[in-house]
């Protein structure tokens, strides 16, 4: 795959997580818990554009034409989930774990916290590798993903956002764990999706 | 008389078969203006908070009816389009989810206007105005995204995939999400009844002028604006050229 062809991109989102944290811990110092929230949201969200989005992208066309012939459709696409959904939750763990050692740990239940983290992550990068498949068949680019990316994602992260409510109070409100299913459904009807619609974005 | 429906039984002759075409066309307008006449001078229950204003309902609900039905519409044309490419498929597809984006967007000023005026704010981030205008901006990006691509049958393709994907998330942001939260609006769980006590002279114009009114106005703009289409399409293409 592309990040172990070249590694430079790799490292470059991990310098890009590392920077972009530390320039926020230095402009807000250790926000309270609804600007923490917010802002680890907002940072998964540029993450996800950075690291997932190039994922078609910068695939050359020869090399895409190699995957066509030894690779199917289906194959392919659940492939590039899968490998996505991977790298989007190793990089949003990275910065978890920046974001509580830098700005600080406002949370009561960690653990759920991580768990609602790698869902968030695996989220957002469906959606992402998907538009990304899209804006490289479109041989449109960084803009389009921008215009076509952002209405999908504000129901995912506000529903995050909700959902992130659990990890920081004590008292547990009722609907809290639906949404967490909600979110789950929302994420194997994104997966159908790419699954059924994607051979008909490869054939060409 | 074998072979003859019974419309084709009393429309026999050429002139009647003009009227076949179009009795659904003076059924719409005769539908809206029943609903505009009885909808503002009709007799309405008089209600707390909302007094007059649930004479938008005819307004409002019944866009959010149209814009459902059309965009319902375009994502059929849209599957049709994938399993069998036909270019013809793809401008139905394409005029129905503009009617319905034109009638969605209708619904939201509509809705807000009423929010105005009985929740005592025109946008108050409510979860369903949140919801509404979330699968309008994903919508908007469907054509912006078509727009964007300058090969035609890519852009026919690509459009069909997308315009799926918009339909599939319609039900999330409109239909699932705004009735999990609490919500000022009927549906919600703040407890705000709508229709289990509608009057049943709102009800008549609601459900026989408003509903199919609108709906009939959508399909026909959509049809003449697919006419315009093809008519544009054939006067720079002849039809042996395409495939």
């Amino acid at each position: 795959m592309l990040e172990v062809r070249q590694q430079y991109t790799f490292y470059g989102i991990l310098l890009y997580v590392t920077a972009t944290i530390f320039v926020l811990y230095l402009a807000m110092g250790q926000p309270e818990g609804p600007v923490w929230k917010g802002l680890f949201w907002m940072i998964q969200l540029f993450i996800c554009v950075n690291a997932v989005a190039k994922s078609f992208l910068q695939e050359g066309r020869g090399r895409l034409l190699y995957f066509y012939t030894i690779a199917g459709a289906r194959d392919f696409i659940l492939s590039k989930l899968l490998f996505n959904a991977l790298l989007m939750i190793l990089m949003s763990g990275v910065s978890l774990v920046l974001f509580l050692f830098m700005l600080g740990d406002p949370m009561g239940h960690e653990g759920w916290f991580v768990l609602i983290t790698c869902l968030g992550g695996v989220s957002l990068s469906l959606v992402f590798t998907f538009l990304s498949a899209l804006a490289a068949r479109a041989q449109q680019g960084a803009p389009l993903m921008a215009i076509l990316g952002f209405p999908l994602v504000i129901p995912q992260l506000l529903l995050l956002n909700r959902i992130s409510t659990i990890a920081f109070e004590d008292v547990l409100q009722g609907g809290l764990g639906w949404m967490l299913w909600i979110m789950t459904g929302l994420d194997l009807l994104l997966i159908v999706l790419a699954i059924i619609l994607f051979p008909f974005l490869w054939k060409d | 008389m074998e072979g003859l429906t019974p419309i084709t039984y009393l429309c026999p002759s050429k002139k009647n078969a003009m009227l076949r075409q179009t009795w659904w066309k003076i059924l719409c307008v005769l539908l809206l203006a029943y609903t505009v006449i009885a909808g503002f001078l009709g007799a309405v229950p008089a209600k707390p908070i909302v007094n007059e204003s649930i004479r938008n309902l005819y307004f409002h609900v019944a866009m959010w009816f149209a814009m459902m039905i059309f965009l319902s519409v375009s994502v059929v044309y849209a599957v049709r389009y994938l399993r069998k490419p036909n270019h013809k498929d793809d401008i139905y597809s394409v005029e129905y989810a503009k009617v319905g984006i034109v009638f969605g967007t209708l619904g939201i000023i509509t809705g807000s206007e009423w929010a105005g005026y009985t929740w005592g704010a025109f946008w108050s981030n409510d979860p369903k105005q949140l919801g509404a205008i979330i699968a309008m901006l994903i919508y908007y990006a469907y054509l912006v995204f078509r727009n964007g691509i300058p090969d035609m049958d890519k852009r026919a393709r690509l459009g069909a995939v997308y315009n799926i994907f918009a339909f599939a998330m319609l039900f999330p942001t409109i239909w699932i999400l705004p009735r999990m939260v609490e919500s000022l609006h009927p549906g919600g769980m703040g407890g705000n009844p709508a229709f289990k006590d509608l009057d049943p002279q709102m009800a008549m114009v609601w459900l026989v002028g408003a509903i199919p009114g609108w709906s009939l106005l959508g399909a026909w703009i959509a049809t003449l604006r697919i006419r315009l289409s093809l008519l544009a399409e054939r006067s720079y293409a002849s039809p042996k050229d395409r495939h």
